[in-house]
């Protein structure tokens, strides 16, 4: 048996590795040997710890010291007076933004203290390639009992019990969803984990995959045993290689153990799984686009009935479920359904993933159980908003979701108050924004997006929102009338009415609560011709303050259209019908004497 | 390895397993467990600090004792070297100085387990963070 007395636990995720967290652990790997600490110490690589914020995080067991931000120079310092002397590097421990102290541990951080992890339960605990500790820590258990202990249905009901719903963003409950799926008669049916994460901003389904591979693989195989199922397909996009090379490395060590393939664990159960790649289009998230791009068609959605569950790939019955969700199986199977309806809300259970990003204090990765209230997640654990500004509002699902604005701070988060509220679950993304932000290009932005994404197969997608984002350019450039309004508003409903998948059907909710929250700002962009935000660049009014301004001329040299007057030594002014609001004399007065508004 | 071939299997598997993650384990929820620290500066390792936190860990993880061993700093008790501060759940630590091995194992098996005292116990004239 090991006999470590210490873990050092590196955090290997995605973003973690882009600033050298491979490098660390090659450089803590030598300097243990240097210091012939090789068996006190074990150097581990995990999934990601969810404080991406301060990467890449290095955390040290058992006193769970947090390091962070550290380099590859570090890690001699760490050895030396951490490993060897056990003291802590303290330039190095999270510094709280409230009280500008260093934090000893984890357990102190307000970032971990109202999280729950039931999803990441391993991630940035165990090292993703190596089964063992999965193992070591319950892994294929529930496999295990379903296989040996537990019929189908008894397993579909306790899934169905569990109250859990699918995380990828329409909040389908998951044991009907399978039980569904089992009750078609085929002689083949697929199971598949959709892993085409396409959220601007969500990040969730790679660190899992990337955290902890073999809880989906272990799920997946149960659902399969539920549902009749021997094959299972995972939809992962091409963009992400580390998480198809981790998923990849775990599937050939469940088949090396038995626990994939012919005869699992001597049931009689046989599941297998392969991967098949998506190029990265925001519609193959839909089911049935989804999986007429693994059948090797385009990614185009088509219409339901028939479901996936009785005509899917193939034309076989095939249950899809995200990421998250199957990450959430396992431990359902072991805990028993009661534990996980007894967290979370009336008619969401359990817990979610959310993506923090914008500007946010703690920018990251955080489960917390349902029903937690926005004002707990952005100021206790996103730490508040950045540079002390003023909340304005936070973006939740994606292009599909809204915006949440102040009066919902204490609204507790749940799929059905969401939608109430306008906006959706989604996949957990979450972007918060301050006062300088400007929600009509909000709008725009998300606008943008889907208008990209769109596949192009019914009009009110393909049209519609193309005629949505240029009344929005309208808007924002200052030529929108107070009509345009009106017209934006019905043209989003008749797109949600008509679209014929998720995407477009949801593609105008951006645009509808922002109208809704923010109406106010819409009027002042079509009727002042003015962008409080100051973000419209078209909208900008450049002035120059008369008592700051020394006359030296600089910005009449830069200004490209000469619309910047006078005197030498004396303040100039700028002809606002000529100025194009480049910003070009704003960048070259060196006396701050040109104001924006 | 050989292949899983039923639920006992795994079981066993996971049996020899958990033991090289007990340290992460005990690292989630330290509060409840016995928290006992080594103090693990250069005085106290040349005294033989290394040793005595070695026979615990061994001990610890023989006996399946509910504790965890971390090292920590100088706590100025330098004369009294090796140092080992004891804490158990909800009361307030307890710190023994000059712990040899044998020590080591006294104070697991009499004070962590059975909650008599040993001899050489030093008076704490210190509070840690947590107490403020």
């Amino acid at each position: 048996m090991s006999n470590y007395k210490m873990h050092i636990l590196v955090c290997g995720g995605t973003g973690c590795r882009a600033s050298q967290s491979h490098e660390i652990v090659e450089v803590f790997k030598a300097e243990l040997k240097a210091h012939n600490l090789e068996n006190d110490a074990q150097v581990v690589t995990t999934g990601c710890f969810g404080f991406c914020e301060k990467g890449p995080i290095v955390k040290i067991i058992p006193d769970n010291t947090f390091y962070t931000q550290v380099t590859p120079s570090d890690c001699t310092e760490i050895v030396l007076e951490h490993i060897l002397k056990g003291r802590k590097v303290n330039r190095l421990l999270y510094e709280d933004p409230k009280t500008q102290s260093h934090v000893e541990d984890s357990k102190h951080m307000d970032f971990y203290k109202k999280q729950l992890r039931i999803a990441l339960r391993n991630c940035g605990f165990i090292d993703p390639e190596n089964i063992h500790e999965y193992i070591a820590r319950d892994g294929y258990a529930a496999l295990g009992k379903v296989l040996s202990e537990m019929t189908a249905s008894s397993a579909i009901d306790e899934i169905k019990k569990s109250g859990l719903r699918g995380r990828g963003g329409g909040g389908f409950p998951t044991g009907l969803k399978w039980e569904i799926a089992s009750k078609f008669k085929s002689d083949q049916k697929y199971v598949v984990c959709n892993a085409d994460e396409g959220d601007p901003g969500a990040f969730m389904d790679r660190s899992i995959l990337e955290g902890d591979p073999h809880s989906v693989i272990e799920a997946m195989a149960i659902c399969g045993y539920c549902i009749g199922a021997t094959k299972g397909l995972v939809y992962i996009r091409a963009e992400y290689p580390l998480a198809i090379t981790r998923l990849k490395i775990a599937i050939e060590q469940a088949r090396n153990f038995g626990l994939l393939g012919n005869d699992i664990m001597g049931s009689g159960f046989s599941f297998d799984i392969e991967l098949r790649y998506g190029a990265g289009a925001f519609v193959c998230g839909e089911e049935t686009a989804l999986i007429h791009s693994m059948e090797g068609k385009r990614g185009e959605p088509t219409v339901k009935p028939p479901y996936p569950a009785e005509k899917g790939y193939l034309g076989k019955p095939t249950n899809v479920n995200n990421v998250e969700t199957f990450a959430s199986i396992p431990v359902i199977i072991l805990k028993g359904s009661e534990w996980f309806a007894s967290i979370g809300t009336e008619r969401s259970k359990g817990t979610k993933v959310f993506a923090l990003a914008g500007k946010i204090n703690n920018v990251g990765l955080i489960e917390v159980p349902m029903g937690i209230t926005l004002r707990e997640i952005i100021y206790e654990i996103g730490g508040g908003i950045k540079d002390g500004k003023k909340f304005k509002a936070v973006q939740t699902g994606g292009p599909s979701g809204g915006c949440l604005t102040e009066k919902h701070l204490d609204t507790p988060i749940d799929y059905d108050n969401l939608t109430a509220a306008g906006s959706m679950m989604g996949s957990g993304g979450m972007i918060v924004m301050d006062e300088d932000d400007c929600m009509v290009s909000v709008a725009k932005f998300y606008l943008d997006f889907s208008v990209e994404e769109s596949c192009g197969k019914c009009s009110p997608c393909r049209i519609g929102n193309k005629r949505l984002h240029e009344m929005l350019e309208k808007i924002t450039s200052g030529k929108g009338t107070v009509e345009d309004l009106d017209y934006l508003q019905n043209l989003s409903k008749v797109i949600k009415d008509t679209a014929l998948c998720g995407l477009g059907q949801t593609s105008p909710n951006p645009v509808l609560s922002t109208l809704e929250h923010f109406y106010e700002e819409y009027l002042i962009h079509v009727k002042e011709r003015r962008c409080p935000a100051g973000r419209c660049k078209e909208l900008r009014l450049y002035s120059i303050n008369p008592d700051l301004c020394t006359g030296c001329t600089a910005c009449t040299k830069a200004c490209p259209v000469g619309a910047i007057e006078g005197e030498k030594r004396q303040p100039h002014i700028i002809h606002e019908e000529k100025c194009i609001r480049c910003g070009a004399c704003y960048a070259k007065c060196k006396f701050t004497a040109i104001n924006v508004q | 390895m050989n292949k899983i071939k039923s639920l006992d299997d795994l079981r066993r598997i996971k049996q020899d397993l958990a033991g090289g993650m007990n340290i992460r384990e005990k690292s989630n929820s330290p509060e409840s467990l016995v928290q006992i620290r080594v103090a693990m500066a250069t005085c106290g390792i040349a005294s033989g600090a290394r040793n005595v936190m070695n026979t615990l860990i061994e001990k610890i993880e023989k006996d399946k004792i509910p504790a965890i061993v971390t090292q920590g700093g100088c706590m100025g008790y330098c004369y009294a070297e090796p140092t080992v501060e004891v804490k158990k759940p909800g009361e307030d630590p307890v710190v023994f100085s000059f712990v040899n091995e044998k020590v080591a194992i006294d104070i697991l098996e009499k004070y962590v387990l059975k909650g008599e005292l040993i001899d050489g116990i030093l008076p704490v004239n210190y509070r840690t963070i947590e107490q403020k």
